[in-house]
Parts: C-alpha cells; structure tokens; sequence
C-alpha cells in the first residue's frame, strides 16, 4: 500500500519536464508533445496514487520527509490526506486539459509557453502535498511565477495592469502570510503541518487568512480577480479558477482551521458573512456581467463563497461538501473557460451583444455548453447540486440564515447560468457569429469531454469524493485532531 | 642589536600574498608582454590568482576549526574570514571571466589597435582590491581595519573611473573618491574616539577595556561607535549613507559594478559583524537599535526610489541599497542566528548581484547604449538562457522560491522574531512587497512588451557597426555559474547552513 514515492514524483516530475522542454531545442510540435505527455504522465500517476491510497484509514499516508535545514526546524515533507488526492487529481486532469488547449491553440513561443505550465503544474501539485509550512509557502509563491509570465506574455490587451493588480494584491498576502509562517514556526519549534501542535493565536490566524481569502478570493479581496480572469489566456483563466482558487479554499482547510481552532471559532461569523456576501455579491455581478468570461469569474467568486461557507460551518456535512465543490467547481469552471476560449476562437470576442445563436447548426458546442451549464446551476442529480446541498446542509446546523442565504444564491446561479447560455447559443444570430463558424472540432472535444465525464460520473457518485475525504465517520474530528 | 619582529603565520595570510602577488604580476603584463596578449595574459594572471586564493580559503577554512588572531595580534585566522574569502574570491573568478570580454579597453575613442593597452590595469587593481577586502574581513584592529579599507577602496575608486572617456566613469569615480574619502573620514575617526575612550586598538582588547572599566556609556565611545557605524555604512551603501550608490553604479563600467555590488557588500557586511559583536558587544543594545534603523531606512528609500528607476542599472543599485537593509536586519540582532542569516543571504546575493549586472554588461555592449526598461524590451526572447537567468535572479532578490534569497529572507525574519523583533520582520515583509513592483518591471519589459515596441533603436554598439556581435561564451559561462550558485542555494540550504554556523562559531556570540 505505501507508494510514498508517488508524491513526490507528482510534484517534481512536471518540473523535470520544464527544464526538458527548456533545454531541448525541439520543434513547436515536438515540444507541445512533450508537454502533453509529461501532463498525461501526471494523470497517470495520480491513478496509481488513488488506487493505492487507502481511503479507510486514518492519518497521512504515501508521506515522506527529507531533511531541508534543520536548526530551525524546516523539512522536505510531503504526503497526501483524502482530500488532498481529490485535488491532486483536479489539478493534473484540469492542468492536462489545458496544456492540451494550449497545443492545440498553437501558442506562441512554445518552449517557454509548455515549460511554464509544466512548472505550474509541479507547483500546484506541490502545494496541495507539502507537509510542511515553509514548503508550503514555498509552492504556494511558486504558483505565482508561471502565473505571472503566463498572463503577462499570452494574455489579452489589458494584460499588464491585469498581471500588476494580479501579483501586488496576492502577494501582499502571501507575504502577510510569510511572516506568520516564521512566528507560527518559530513559537512552536516546528514547521511540520503534521506535529506543529494548534495556536491560539489570532493575529497569526489572521496572517494566514488574508493570503488565503486572496487567492480563493472572497468578498471584498476579489479586485484583482475580473482583470485576471478576463486578461489571461482561456486555458490559464481555466487554471486560476479551477485550481489555483481551490489552493486558496484547501489552505483555509489544511491550516487555517485546523492549526487555529479557538481563532477560527472566534472569527466564524466574520468569515461566514463574508463568504456569503461573496455568494450573494459575486452571483448579482456574474448576472450583470455582460460578456462569457465575466459570468464565469464572477460564479468563481460566489462559488467561492460557498465552499467557504461550507468550510467554515465546522460541520460534517459542510466539510465533506466543501471538498466535493471544490472538485466539482474546478472542473465546471475549467470546462466553462475552455468553452469560454472556444467561443472566442470562433467569434473574436466573448460580449453578449455581439454574440447569440450559436445553437443553430452547432450541436456539439451547444450540446456540451448546455450540460456544462445545466450542470453548474445544480440541477438535482448533478455533482453541483449533491455539494451545494452538502455545504447548505452543513451551514444550516451552524444557523438556519446562513442555508437561506445560500439557498438564495442558488437561485441566482440559475439565473445568470440561463442568461449565459441563451445569450451564446439562443436569441437573434450575433453580428460576429458567421455562418463560416466551425462546430467543435475532434481536437477540443477530446479536451473538454474528459472533463465533462469526469462531472458525470461524480453526479451518479458524489460519494465516491465526498464519503472518501476524511476518515469515514467524522470529518470534524480529523480536522480536530490535525488530521494525525 | 637586534629588531624584534613579530612572529608570523604566513600560511593564515597566504590568500592576501597569493592576491597581491598575482596583482604585481598581471601589472608587469602591462610592459612585458606584447598588446594583442595582454588582455589573455592578464586574465590569466587573475583567473590564476583567483583560483589559488580559493584553494588556499577553503583550505584555511578545513584547517582552522580555532580561530585566534595572527600577525601580533592583527589579523583573525578563523572560519569567519575564510568563509567571506571563499565568497569573494569566487566573485573575482566570475568577474574575471566577465571582465576578459566585457570590460571596454582604456581609451575608447583611441586607435582601436592601442585600446587594450592599459586592460593589464585592470586586471591588477580586481586583484589588489579583492586582496584588500580578503584583508578587511579578517582585520582584528582598528589600524588594520582602516589600512584595509583604504586599500581595496582606493584601486575601486579607480576602477570606476576607468573607462575615462565616457563621461559618467570619470564622473563615478571622482564621486566615489569624495564621498568614500569621507566615509573613511569618519570611520577613521570614530576608531580614534574609541581608541581615546578605552586605550585599545584591537577589538578583543577594547571590549575587555569596555567591561573592566565600565566604559558602556562613556560619551567618547558612544560618539566613536556611532561614527564607526557611519563610515561603514557608507561601505555597504546602506541608507542614509547610500548617495553615492546610483550615480557611481550607474557611472562604473558594469563588469566593476558587478564586483563592486556584490564583493564590497560581503566584506563590509561581514567586517561590520565581527567589529560588533567582538569589540562592542556590551554595548549591543546601541549598535543593534543603530542598525534596525539604518535598515528600516535603506529598504524604504532604496525600495521607494527603486519605483521611478528608468536606467537598469539605477534600479539594481537601489535595489542594492534595499538588500543591504535585508542583511543588515540579521546583523541588527547581533545574535548565532542572525550571524547565521547574514552568511548565508550573503551567498544567493552576490551571485544574483553579480549575475544581474554581469546580464546587463551583455545588454549594455550590445545595443552601445546604457541599458533602460524601454531598450531592455525583447531581450528575453532575443537571449532565451540571459533572459531567464535574469529573472530568476530578480525574483531571487524579491525572495520569491526560485532560489536561495527566498530562504535567506526567512532566515533574516527568522532572525529578527527571534530578538523579539516583530516590527522589523514586519518592515521587511511590506519592502519585500513595494520591491515587486520594479523587480517584476524588469521581466516585464523584457518579455512582455507588445512586439512592435521591442524595435530597439540602435546606439553605438554592434547594432550600428554591423557584422558579428562580439562572442561572450565566458559570460554565458559565468551566469550560469551565479545562476547555478543562487538555485542551488535553495535546496543546499542545510550544508551553507552548516558553513555558516561553523564560521559564526569564530565569533564571540
């Protein structure tokens, strides 16, 4: 069962592919390959991962640790928990998706472009494994490099300001985030996530909070949030807000709640109101939004919301659900920008007013946008719908508004969600939409139907994630006892 | 009649004599030898000279486990010297490697045949001045800590002014000779303040002068310690000492620069500790509240500055004066841990200061013209290994974990919350945070600038000229080596830590 090189293989080896696709001087087809093996590479490991992780057992599991610098306590340590394998596994499928979108896309300078979502990649993986808070902060800074040259190179006209606001808003709480890492660590004699006994500080509850309220984001941290979504490339918004918003919500779970339980019981009401401010506030804007990516950015921000309420109700039920979302909120919105990115190529913009009637002899596009869409408004017997009534069932034992107030974004996610599709595929033919314009090809079938499969099957099983998280019984006492 | 001389150990001062040897050597090359050869013969005597001096450091550092003073008493024979030679010497090897194909010949309006006439010159001055700071960072006196600083400074000051016949070199240099001159001024008179107050000029016998006579407030040597800080600070280009900084960065040819931002940083860095902790450390609370201050106000004004910088070079020597205030947090703690955190930032640093600098050498021959964000747009893709290399140098220097200056960062904040300090970890953090700005300015304009911007206007260099650039395979070679030592840095952080902690072991903490 132990496998504990798994680990760190995920992790380094996407990082390996960077410097191979660096190094090597091959051909733009050639490197696209290489990156794209290296991505399948990935997903194939982390089946070898879930199938040999044991789900009934409690504690880290495929762990390992190497010494980094000992006198204050640093280690290379990293391992996985259930709910750490379920997103492990978002990010390699949504990270292969997206190379693959890349590839197929032709991006420019490609050597530069695949390196840098390979070391995306390691990073990510990395941040979601790491078992100690100094590799933790590590990985989590490293996340922002790729970012950054990914947005600034390939992204849209506006992508300067957009990469500015992106880095300066993230970083000052990362760094808020640094320091609380060096007093948390040095107080207790130990950077270890595993051993580092809980505190009950609230200043340093509140130093990690700001970076992870940041990177989710919530309400009223999410400035930076509209321009990134909309600047980057489709596949990278696809990575932001399928994956690197869930480092964010998985980093509230994996310290803020568990290292700080008396700070976090303190500040409850605060985070749940802005969470569900974040619900209510992001869904208003995403249905005022007037373009394809907009609707999306802003869903990520209520989405958000939501997995935050569910995370910090402090129930069984919310935290079981909280995980559940995250996995089926990363591949939806993954799905939606890819989607997203699709409708671009085809029509050069993502407005709604120049946009509509694109049902009428694209079954496919419309097909897939509609079962994403149907999928994302939680529709009963969707994987959305079994984690929202998680989450909303979990918050409601906390206090009966907090379930109305998420109810009430439900409804509103089917409203902006319905807006959406009718506005791309319904209504009067847009003025960009030409008759010229293809149905989905083979190519981007292939890369947004694995995610859409993955969506459906967690529908029929939502078990499969939300019953296989944390020890069966109660997710409350694992993230009690510091998941030992 | 007989003249008694002290007893010496040459073997603990061999890394100097190797230099300094080596110094006369590549300056005979400047008449011996004919003029195509002397630029190869004189990085030939350097490259020599250099590679010794290491192997002799190392070797000093394996054979003195017990640091003691040498030479009645002048110099420290300990893990602490040795350690900052290594570091220097290695910064003189890269610079030697840079210097051989970037360094411009004397005379650059003369007879192209003539031009490399005075390059032995140069060569010699590196060596004497690396000598004078392998001398410096083991100085045990307040005379050989002033002979030392004399020194190295006088052969930069003419380093910097030596490709005279662009204006800014000769500019830089005179500028660097007023204002150093002063710095030495008035570090020189604070060790006679110091010397008046306690009778001593060694550092171990002005501390015990210090505690038997109760000398902790005496006025005299409060006023000699504060006047001592300030001439150093003018060394390490810290704020409020660093307006020299920018223009004689700025003014220097950068193949001096580089040197000069990282190798006088590790000397006057390293000396400040020693002086400190060995001679005053009674007096701890002073000195470690002086330089907390002098740090808040190097990251603020060399961070805040750093934001309007047009010129590269101008942007990495605030950014110079920024990362003094990061070191200068962990020596402000005066403790084993902030001697560790001094060290070991002093690694990833010189490497990305030197790399960083070495890059805009290449930039800077290239277009002829001095490098800027506007004219540094495309270089990224122009020169994929010089671009990347560049930007992991800058994040380095933002501690963002691409190499050992993330580390060297946690270990200062570590430092500091250690000493009780929390508002300086938190000063740190927000300058860490204004830094990105221009840090990320810098792979900004060279990446990411819309492609019909990146139409660079040529100047005086190949671009104009035409026909072949000039080759820089030993540049490549050198980066690769700083890029290699500061990436590096960040997984061996256990061995330099080891490093550190052995030579931190020769002070008295």
């Amino acid at each position: 069962m132990s496998g504990s090189y798994l680990t760190s293989i995920l992790i380094w080896l996407p990082i390996v592919g960077t410097l191979l696709v660096w190094l090597l001087p091959l051909s733009r087809y050639a490197t696209g390959s290489l990156a794209l093996l290296f991505s399948f590479a990935e997903v194939g490991f982390w089946i070898e991962q879930l199938t040999r992780f044991d789900f009934s057992r409690s504690g880290l599991q495929m762990g390992e640790q190497a010494n980094w610098f000992g006198d204050l306590g640093v280690s290379y340590h990293v391992g996985v928990y259930g709910f750490s394998v379920w997103l492990v596994g978002l990010t390699v499928i949504v990270m292969a998706a997206c190379t693959g979108y890349g590839f197929w896309v032709g991006r420019d300078r490609p050597r530069a472009y695949f390196g840098l979502m390979l070391l995306l990649t390691g990073a990510t993986v990395g941040v979601f494994e790491s078992q100690d808070l100094l590799l933790f902060y590590a990985f989590f800074e490293a996340m922002l490099i790729p970012l950054y040259i990914l947005i600034g190179v390939w992204g849209g006209a506006r992508r300067l300001e957009a990469t500015v606001k992106f880095v300066i808003y993230t970083m000052a709480g990362s760094l808020l985030m640094l320091a609380a890492v060096v007093v948390y660590g040095l107080q207790v004699g130990t950077f270890d996530l595993v051993n580092g006994p809980a505190s009950a500080s609230r200043w340093l509850f509140l130093g990690f909070m700001v970076a992870f309220v940041i990177k989710a984001p919530l309400f009223p941290f999410h400035g930076w949030l509209p321009d990134a979504y909309r600047e980057a490339p489709p596949e990278v918004a696809a990575v932001l807000s399928g994956v690197i918003a869930k480092a964010g919500l998985y980093g509230m779970l994996r310290i803020a709640i568990t290292k700080f339980p008396e700070p976090t019981s303190f500040y409850r009401t605060a985070v749940l109101t802005l969470a569900a401010a974040s619900l209510v506030y992001g869904s208003l804007l995403a249905f005022r939004s007037s373009d394809f990516r907009g609707v999306v950015a802003y869903s990520s921000l209520a989405q958000s919301g939501l997995i935050a309420l569910g995370l910090f109700a402090g129930t069984d039920l919310g935290f079981d659900g909280a995980v559940l979302q995250m996995v089926a909120h990363g591949l939806i919105s993954a799905s939606l920008f890819l989607l997203a990115g699709v409708v671009e190529r085809r029509t050069t913009t993502g407005e709604f007013r120049l946009l509509g009637g694109m049902a009428r002899g694209r079954p496919a596009l419309a097909t897939l946008l509609i079962t994403t869409g149907v999928i994302s408004l939680a529709v009963p017997g969707s994987s959305m719908f079994a984690g929202e009534f998680l989450i909303l069932a979990g918050v409601f034992q906390r206090a009966w508004f907090w379930a109305v107030i998420g109810a009430g974004g439900i409804v509103l996610a089917a409203m902006y969600m319905l807006r959406l599709i009718s506005a791309v595929l319904h209504e009067a033919r847009g003025s960009t939409v030409a008759d010229e314009a293809l149905d989905l090809q083979p190519t981007e079938l292939t890369l947004i139907l694995p995610l859409v499969g993955v969506l459906l099957a967690l529908s029929v099983w939502p078990a499969g994630i939300s019953h296989h998280s944390f020890t069966p019984d109660s997710p409350t006492a694992a993230v009690k006892s510091g998941f030992k | 009649m007989s003249l008694n001389t002290p007893h010496i150990d040459w073997f603990g001062l061999s890394p100097i004599l190797t230099l300094t040897g080596a110094a006369f050597l590549a300056l005979l090359c400047a008449v011996l030898v004919p003029r195509r050869l002397r630029r190869l013969a004189g990085a030939c005597f350097s490259f020599a000279g250099f590679t010794a001096g290491l192997v002799l450091a190392i070797w000093l550092y394996v054979d003195s486990p017990n640091g003691h003073t040498i030479a009645a008493g002048a110099f420290y024979r300990d893990r602490w010297t040795a350690l900052g030679q290594i570091i220097l010497f290695a910064v003189g090897l890269a610079t030697t490697l840079l210097a051989f194909e970037h360094m411009p010949g004397w005379g650059r309006n003369s007879d192209p045949e003539r031009r490399d006439d005075h390059v032995a010159e140069f060569f010699a001055l590196l060596l004497a001045s690396a000598a004078g700071m392998a001398f410096f960072v083991g100085a045990a006196n307040l005379i050989t800590l002033f002979l030392a600083l004399e020194w190295f400074s006088i052969a930069l000051y003419v380093m910097c002014a030596l490709d005279y016949d662009l204006e800014g070199s000769l500019e830089a240099g005179l500028k660097y000779l007023i204002v150093g001159s002063f710095g030495a001024a008035t570090l020189l008179f604070g060790s006679a303040l110091v010397y008046g107050a306690t009778g001593q000029v060694s550092f171990g016998g002005i501390a015990h002068a210090i505690s038997t006579q109760g000398l902790t407030g005496n006025a005299l040597l409060v006023l000699g310690i504060a006047l001592m800080i300030a001439g150093l600070s003018f060394k390490m280009s810290a704020a409020p000492f660093h307006m020299w900084t920018p223009d004689v960065y700025e003014g220097a040819p950068t193949t001096v620069t580089a040197w000069m931002s990282s190798a006088t940083k590790v000397a006057a860095l390293l000396l400040t500790f020693r002086v400190m902790t060995t001679a005053f450390p009674q007096n701890e609370h002073l000195w470690g509240w002086a330089f907390a201050i002098i740090a808040t106000i190097s990251l603020a004004i060399g961070n805040l500055a750093a934001l309007v910088q047009k010129n590269v070079k101008r942007i990495l020597a605030y950014s110079a004066i920024a990362q003094a205030g990061f070191m200068l947090i962990g020596l402000s703690t005066g403790s084993a841990l902030g001697a560790r955190a001094l060290m070991y930032y002093l690694i990833p640093y010189s490497a990305a200061a030197f790399g960083s600098f070495a890059i805009v050498a290449a930039r800077e021959r290239e277009l002829g013209v001095p490098v800027t964000l506007e004219n540094l747009a495309g270089f990224g893709w122009e020169r994929p290994f010089l671009g990347v290399a560049m930007w992991f140098f800058v994040f380095a220097f933002a501690g963002l974990p691409l190499g050992g200056g993330f580390v060297g960062k946690f270990y200062v904040f570590a430092a500091a919350y250690d000493h009780g300090w929390v508002w300086l970890v938190i000063v740190g953090v927000l300058a860490t945070l204004v830094s990105l700005y221009y840090y990320l300015g810098i792979v900004r304009a060279m990446y990411m600038r819309p492609s019909e911007e990146m139409q660079v206007q040529p100047g005086g260099g190949v671009a104009v000229s035409g026909g072949q650039p000039a080759p820089d395979t030993l540049l490549h070679v050198a980066v690769g080596a700083a890029l290699a030592v500061s990436v590096g840095s960040l997984f061996a952080v256990e061995p330099l830590i080891d490093l550190a902690k052995h030579a931190a072991s020769a002070l008295p903490l």
